[in-house]
């Protein structure tokens, strides 16, 4: 025994143009939306969650929330080199990089200023982040005060070409090269040797030290070195962790996505209700003859909840279409908002992942569920013997 | 006499608006054999179409009972009623009903929907339907495609597509011209004679209620006369059932 064909609905749907199209529309508004403040908070989170790698090791002062809060004194380098499970590169050195942060503030190319990351690196700092490539120039000779800047960073920030100066205060650096870090955190950076830098702040140490180690086992025997040794009084967390605690910034995005999302949904809900409230009471006659043929209650509340469900669909794949327009067209370009846990600017791009699209359609689909639940049960239980009578 | 296919008894069916009680059927009782052309008259209010809800298990009585075959339908559940109208009436109505977004087959397919026949079987039956009511050549027309008069004959092929015993019509000649109103009265006398259907006809119009062969007329719910045609395969007559429905 079969229910009331799908096409039924479907073909309702496309006589009523005028209504199927505006309800379409408001429901791929929302959908859009909804998705492009996720896909703002998927790119943040991206930037943190790519970013460590599980092997490498982040060695910060104890209690320490980021780098810049951190320092370890010069001294302290060659012992946390000497502990057990540190991997080394095919040159047979350990990959380890005792590096120093700095947060500038820097002039943008539109005018203003915004805090950017000067990282420090020592010669296995590239080694130790994989992801990264350098897409332009070479890179810095240390002790010459040449850097090299994240493409996202030089596409924001004035004298990030290559050959150009970036300037502050007295300072001045050479562009030399461009990279791209696949977006993750150093694509916020700009990059030097961290001897050359102690030298230029005058700073006694280092802000931290990052170290691969050779497997999960590795890892721990390193980690329980670090905390084991008094002299240091310091701490080691795997990288991925470390930028997992920062993903918070993401977090107020998100939550504003799934606000501004219901929100807007329980409007678009009314939306859809009203469309199929409309359908329904013209439709009254109908659904009193396909009662009187025998359809029962049910087949008919579950008939109209699926129109319902099919209207707002096609909103969920115009609001999909809409929102990967905007993202690939509009918002293509990469973006830049402040990381709450080091005040530097973090460089983004939005990402709409296949995941996101698929919740956009399921969020159409649950709009188009409660919106058409209402009308359904009203169609449902239509008095059959008045409604047989209804002219129109 | 031949068995009776429905049997009404003591039927009360009152309606409550505000206040005020109507009673629209008062205690009525009346038998329809199987195999008859009944045609329900009266003025407007005198309960035909309420009694004709009744009998095809679309509404309830206030009290009686209604039984069709061996099935007391004043007792059924709603869903048990659905499934049994499904199965065992044909439903003909003044404005054709007809399901506008679907085509003149996929309409006729409707009912075959609620029964357990496949595809190939539906398909089968749907035509064989639109073949008894000449529009083998209208399958895949809508409605708004199609003249009142086949607009009827579409609904008269859904209401046999599912082979029911007893088919209800409410003024099927109601909405159209008096040609087209006699191509669809010969075509319900033809389901009575040829195929054995019990017909049960609500009308106003004396020259459908004379192709049948019984006139139960009702005044304020009550049964004010009843006449059977006299002989074994005769009509009501026209003069008769102009005089009926002019009350005398």
């Amino acid at each position: 025994m079969l229910g009331i064909p799908l096409k039924y609905n479907v073909r309702n749907l496309f006589v009523r143009k005028v209504t199927t199209t505006l309800t379409v529309l408001g429901i791929a508004l929302v959908v859009a939306v909804f998705l492009c403040v996720m896909a703002l908070g998927e790119g943040l989170t991206n930037v943190f969650a790519a970013s460590g790698s599980e092997k490498n090791v982040l060695v910060l002062r104890q209690n320490s929330q980021s780098e810049l809060q951190s320092g370890l004194g010069r001294d302290q380098i060659p012992l946390i080199r000497a502990l057990p499970g540190i991997e080394k590169d095919s040159d047979g050195k350990p990959l380890v990089s005792a590096e120093l942060v700095v947060v500038l503030n820097l002039d943008k190319r539109d005018g203003g200023s915004s805090n950017v990351t000067i990282r420090g690196v020592e010669e296995k700092g590239m080694a130790l982040r994989p992801q990264m490539k350098l897409t332009e120039g070479r890179t810095f000779v240390p002790g010459t005060s040449e850097v090299i800047v994240a493409e996202g960073v030089a596409k924001r920030f004035k004298g990030a070409e290559l050959g150009q100066e970036i300037r502050f205060g007295a300072y001045r650096w050479k562009v030399v090269g461009h990279f791209d870090a696949g977006g993750t955190a150093p694509d916020s950076e700009i990059w030097t040797d961290s001897e050359g830098m102690l030298n230029t702040f005058q700073r006694g140490g280092f802000s931290s030290v990052l170290a691969r180690t050779t497997d999960r086992a590795a890892r721990d025997l390193f980690v329980a070195g670090v905390a084991g040794d008094a002299r240091l009084a310091l701490e080691g967390k795997s990288e991925r962790a470390y930028y997992d605690a920062q993903t918070s910034t993401a977090a107020p995005i998100k939550f504003l996505g799934f606000f501004v999302g219901i929100v807007m949904a329980i409007g678009a809900c009314f939306g859809a209700m009203n469309t199929m409230y409309a359908a329904v009471s013209s439709r009254t006659r109908e659904i009193a003859t396909l009662r009187a043929l025998g359809f029962s209650r049910l087949s008919i509340l579950v008939s109209f909840v699926l129109e319902s469900i099919a209207l707002a669909f096609l909103g969920g794949v115009v609001g999909c279409a809409l929102a990967f327009l905007l993202v690939k067209v509009a918002l293509s370009g990469v973006t830049g908002t402040t990381n709450f846990a080091t005040f530097a600017e973090v460089v983004f791009a939005f990402r709409l992942t296949p995941q996101l699209l698929l919740t956009g359609i399921l969020f159409s689909l649950v709009m188009g569920f409660f919106g058409g639940l209402f009308p359904a049960a009203r169609a449902a239980f239509t008095k059959i013997t008045a409604a047989l009578r209804q002219v129109g | 006499m031949a068995e009776p296919l429905i049997r009404i008894e003591n039927v009360v069916k009152q309606y409550t608006r505000d206040t005020q009680v109507l009673t629209v059927l008062d205690g009525l009782s009346l038998e329809v054999e199987k195999g008859d052309f009944v045609a329900l008259m009266g003025p407007s209010g005198s309960g035909k179409t309420t009694l004709l809800n009744l009998i095809a298990g679309i509404d309830r009585p206030t009290s009686g009972r209604i039984l069709v075959g061996a099935d007391e339908v004043s007792a059924m559940s709603e869903g048990a009623l659905a499934r049994w109208r499904s199965e065992n009436v044909g439903f003909i109505f003044q404005l054709y009903n007809l399901v506008p977004v679907l085509t003149a087959f996929e309409n006729v397919e409707l009912p075959l929907l609620l029964t357990r026949l496949s595809k190939a079987e539906r398909k089968k039956q749907a035509e064989t339907a639109l073949a008894v009511v000449a529009l083998s050549d209208r399958l895949d027309h809508y409605p708004r495609q199609l003249s009142g008069g086949q607009e009827q004959r579409v609904a008269i092929a859904r209401a046999i597509a599912t082979d029911p015993a007893l088919l209800v019509a409410d003024e099927p000649t109601g909405d159209l011209d008096s040609k087209s109103g006699e191509e669809i009265l010969v075509l319900l006398e033809r389901l009575h004679s040829e195929f054995g259907k019990t017909i049960v006809m609500v009308t106003h119009d004396p020259k459908a209620a004379a192709r049948a062969h019984r006139l139960v007329h009702l005044d304020k719910g009550v049964l004010k006369e009843d006449v059977r045609a006299k002989g074994e395969k005769g009509e009501i007559g026209v003069a008769a059932a102009a005089a009926i429905a002019a009350g005398r």
